[in-house]
């Protein structure tokens, strides 16, 4: 392929990549980014840790080193489905945060130390820098391939020509869509877009290969194990064996490498929109990555099968298309290799130009001018982005150099090591305060501080030629002690100093936010600084810009219910301005910036205890008064039931008094009338005589009314006093009987009786029931319009050795709408001047029977009236009978 | 022509009712039940009605405003003297002529009759 058609592939690949984020960024910023946070653009993005190491170099690796290449994928597959939880709970501590890098991760969590932060960033630069370089080489080298014809003799240095453009193609790329703006969330759509597309060129490139080459240039699989198989077995392949140690100490830091690179923090954690897509990439991303280690090991042996000895591993993927003559395939996976290496660069360099803006240029910059410059316009939004654009050109330009100066020497699959084994030693800390409420800054330090040192003197120098590592006994892998020693002695020394040294208050209290993942407590500085607003308002705009500050400050403001701009300090507004903050220019600078404006300084211990007393009394105090509200509630509603019940009752008693008001004068008015006509001096004396009869009646009436009256008062207010006796069913009917026939009127009854089933003993208060069998067989007689009159009295015995007496007329009944009403006080049915009474009977008898512990009620559909009473064998034992006999 | 048609269930109150009225010259007709009470005033067209308000099967304040509410001007203008036994909760009636609480003093009755009929 003509070198002039791969430049301008290669220029159409990146136009596309520019137009895709482009048209990303533009969606995100109309608010149409639905389809940009699927999870799938977010597991894609993840791929972008397979760099052109993963590309290039897992090849080569394998073609060195048998299935080693394999532990770089399992590190990160254990930790996505091993892990998984502390995936979700780093994404939304650093969320909730909005932790920009894993700088600010680590420095937000220790006390939002700044030096704490700039050494993570030293490491992550010295890491990072030939991790680049060996990019920018993998692309200069897979340019050679096409460039020149022969396989044998391509330089391992590649040509800086080359390397230098990609470089600064990459710079503008990053520049353009990485630091368009300060957005508080720092996400950048547009990257992650193209990135995601990025990814599947890479995956498909590679399986392509990896197809061609087993189809292709093998037999098929069998044919393929076979060549494996034949390949370990050959002499001169010691490499090949599996050595444990090394293969531990590679799952380790490479599973680290999955959370602390600064790429794969970058778009692990802080362009997830939220923990939940993690569930998604869980297993999408290990199957991504099972995907692009499939073919590796064929492409390897085959690569050594049939390429001369001395071409280079590394570019295995690109000669063995060329050498087979598949010109397009080739250009495909020289695509993947591309996307590979550009992914990773753009990303890392965003990561890194955060860190070093955020940690290294903004504090130094604050620094200086703390010093009071009157006059001097103050935009700290145009020197973040300055200096994030600076740190981007910086990186690749260092990069850039690195790769000329070290010449390309070192293997790719090494350099990606030493990046690796340096970010995993931020790892103790971060996943210790993450999930140990007694990490401190110091333990951080300690711990962060050794491993950095371990990893300069074993890992890092010894791989740029400066040193050696030290001797080790035969059989010792250099790589794994150094792994295994520096992180165990990083740990060790952060447990160990975390648990010697104090944590000073701040830490305290973010360590409780990150360890429960909850909001953190904020605390009072307000009460120090001063009491405007407008220095705030002045440093936010520098940081956001006029419009975005002073929108910020009007809701808030509004929040308070003041109107303009300037809200009250209240420890809300100053946690949420420093959160927002943190957001564009970190935890660490944001808290320095709000404490160097609103005048607070550092916090003490006591301080510490003042808030958490407030914050305790507060909670009680609203705990108190939410005891009380709810206490109150139920007052009141207590209050309205009893107020309902009284109504109830109140209406109750008036319909009540209403009854007895008519039922005590109209026999009054007939006393009085008459007793007026008894004066007239001119009646004759059957007159006389007739309405004196009608007078003692009237009287009568009146006190059998009010004997009735007090007998319900007593009988339902429970006080009535039961004698209890046993006694004989057949003698009580028999007593009621002619009782009830000296009642009017005077009628003839034929009473059905079965005296046999009438001989029932039981034990119950005698008058009392008979009082009630007097009143109904009264009625029967009274009401009973049957001609001739039947009545017919029934009694059974209970299953519970009580009794239950019918007593039948054979009238017309009652009807069954008022059924219910007859046991109601007053219920006078059909004509009332033949009843007498007040309409007090049935009510009376009601309550006796409740007394009695049994019931009486209306037998429906029995051809007359019919009332079923139903006795206990004995009346229940009243609650205060004790007290009583007592 | 009926001077007055009584309704009212309580047969002793009743006859007191007619023997006091009786002995002014009155001419005095019973009817004994809330039931029949409007077709006995149609039938009777006494000069006066005197109406129980707690009668049976219809009350008499339904009573009373059915009368007022009569196709025949005159008979719906009869004069309506209300007894109640409510007390003095019962004696705002304001399609009655007069109310009269239970118990009365005769001379009450007297009187009241006496003007509503002269």
């Amino acid at each position: 392929m003509p070198f002039e058609a791969l430049v301008a592939g290669c220029l159409a690949y990146v136009a596309l990549m520019f137009g895709v984020a482009f048209a990303a960024d533009r969606a995100a910023s109309r608010g149409k980014a639905g389809w940009l946070d699927h999870p799938a653009v977010y597991t894609l993005s993840l791929s972008v840790y397979c760099s052109a190491w993963t590309f290039y170099g897992a090849v080569g690796y394998a073609s060195r080193s048998g299935l080693e290449f394999a532990t770089i994928y399992l590190g990160p597959t254990i930790v996505f489905t091993g892990a998984w939880w502390v995936l979700r709970r780093l994404v939304r501590v650093a969320r909730m945060h909005h932790v920009t890098s894993i700088a600010d991760l680590v420095s937000a969590r220790f006390g939002k130390s700044n030096r704490l932060a700039a050494l993570v960033t030293l490491i992550a630069v010295i890491a990072a820098t030939p991790y680049v370089a060996l990019q920018l080489q993998s692309v200069s080298l897979s340019f050679e391939v096409f460039a020149t014809d022969s396989l044998a003799d391509i330089p391992m240095g590649g040509s800086g020509g080359t390397a230098l453009w990609v470089a600064a193609g990459l710079a503008l790329f990053t520049i353009v869509f990485g630091t368009r703006n300060l957005a508080a969330d720092e996400r950048h759509h547009g990257v992650v877009t193209a990135i995601a597309l990025e990814a599947l060129v890479k995956l498909l490139a590679f399986l392509a290969l990896g197809i061609f080459v087993v189809w292709g240039l093998a037999d098929g699989p069998g044919d393929m194990l076979d060549r494996i198989e034949e390949t370990a077995s050959s002499p001169g392949h010691d490499g090949w064996i599996l050595k444990p140690d090394r293969w531990t100490a590679l799952i380790i830091v490479s599973g680290a490498a999955i959370i602390a690179l600064p790429r794969m923090f970058q778009v692990l954690v802080v362009e997830a929109a939220d923990e939940d897509r993690l569930a998604v990439a869980g297993w999408a991303f290990p199957a991504y990555l099972f995907a692009m280690s499939l073919f590796v090991l064929p492409i390897a042996v085959m690569g050594r099968q049939l390429l001369p000895p001395d071409a280079n591993p590394d570019l295995y993927v690109l000669t063995l298309p060329a050498h087979a003559g598949q010109n397009w395939l080739a250009f495909l996976v020289f695509l993947g290799g591309f996307s590979a290496a550009t992914s990773m660069v753009v990303v890392c360099t965003i990561a890194l130009s955060t860190m070093i803006s955020n940690h290294w240029l903004t504090p130094l910059w604050l620094m200086l001018r703390r010093k009071p410059q009157s006059g001097d316009p103050e935009d700290l939004r145009g020197f973040v982005l300055n200096a994030r654009r600076l740190a981007i050109l910086a990186v690749m330009a260092v990069g850039w150099v690195y790769y000329r100066a070290s010449g390309g020497a070192a293997t790719l699959a090494s350099m990606g090591l030493v990046a690796f084994t340096g970010m995993a030693q931020v790892l103790p800390a971060m996943i210790g305060g993450l999930l140990w409420r007694g990490a401190n800054r110091h333990g951080a330090y300690a711990g962060v501080g050794t491993g950095f040192l371990l990893w300069l003197a074993l890992i890092f120098l010894p791989s740029v030629g400066i040193g050696s590592p030290p001797a080790l006994p035969p059989g010792v892998d250099p790589l794994a002690f150094a792994i295994f020693l520096s992180l165990t002695l990083n740990t060790l020394a952060f447990i160990a100093m975390s648990i010697f040294g104090m944590p000073d208050p701040v830490e305290r209290l973010q360590g409780l936010s990150f360890v429960s993942a909850v909001d953190p407590v904020r605390h009072s500085r307000v009460a120090r600084g001063s009491d405007q607003a407008e220095p705030l308002l002045v440093m936010a705009r520098r940081v956001w810009g006029a419009e975005d500050a002073l929108r910020f400050f009007q809701s808030e403001a509004a929040f308070q219910g003041k109107s303009g701009y300037l809200p009250d300090l209240t420890p809300r507004f100053l946690t949420r301005l420093e959160r927002r903050l943190a957001g564009s220019i970190g935890a660490a600078t944001a808290h320095a910036m709000i404490d160097s404006v609103a005048g607070g300084s550092e916090l003490t211990v006591s301080d510490l205890m003042q808030v958490a007393t407030e914050a305790r009394r507060a909670k009680e105090e609203t705990q108190r008064l939410e005891n009380a509200r709810a206490e109150l509630a139920r007052t009141a509603r207590q209050l309205q039931e009893a107020n309902d019940k009284l109504t109830a009752l109140s209406v109750q008693k008036d319909a009540f008094l209403g009854q007895i008001s008519h039922e005590l004068r109209t026999p009054m008015t007939s006393v009085r009338a008459f007793s007026e006509i008894l004066r007239t001096p001119d009646l004759s004396p059957a007159d006389r005589d007739r309405f004196a009869g009608i007078i003692y009646d009237e009287s009568g009436r009146l006190t059998r009314l009010l004997d009735d009256l007090l007998d319900l008062s007593v009988l339902e207010s429970g006080q009535a006093q039961l004698s209890v006796t046993p006694a004989n069913l057949h003698d009580l009917i028999e007593r009621a009987l002619s009782a009830a026939s000296a009642t009017r009127p005077e009628r003839v009854f034929r009473v059905e009786r079965e005296p046999l089933s009438e001989y029932v003993g039981v034990i119950t208060d005698a008058d009392r029931l008979l009082q009630v069998l007097i009143n109904v067989i009264s009625n029967a007689r009274k009401y009973c319009d049957a001609e001739p009159p039947v009545l017919t009295i029934r009694v059974r015995r209970t299953l519970r050795g009580g009794a239950q007496i019918d007593i039948i007329d054979n009238g017309s009944g009652i009807e069954t709408a008022r059924q219910a009403l007859i046991f109601e006080k007053f219920a006078r049915l059909n004509d009332p001047a033949r009843a007498g009474g007040a309409g007090l009977g049935l009510a009376i008898c009601k309550e006796i029977m409740a007394n009695l512990g049994g019931e009486i009620t209306y037998l429906p559909g029995q051809g007359g009236a019919a009332f079923r009473i139903v006795l206990p064998r004995r009346p229940p034992v009243p609650v205060n009978a004790g007290l009583r006999q007592a | 022509m009926l001077d007055i048609l009584m309704i009212e269930d309580e047969p002793n109150i009743a006859e007191a009712v007619r023997f006091i009225l009786s002995r002014e010259g009155w001419q005095v007709a019973l009817h004994g039940d809330g039931l029949g009470g409007i077709e006995a005033i149609r039938g009777a067209k006494p000069r006066l009605v005197i109406l129980d308000v707690m009668l049976p099967h219809r009350s008499g304040t339904e009573i009373l405003a059915e009368l007022r509410g009569d196709h025949d001007p005159s008979l719906a203008a009869t004069p309506v003297l209300m007894l109640t036994a409510r007390g003095q909760a019962g004696l705002e009636m304001p399609q009655a002529d007069a109310v009269l609480a239970k118990p009365f003093a005769n001379n009450d009755l007297r009187a009241m009759v006496r003007r509503m009929l002269v």
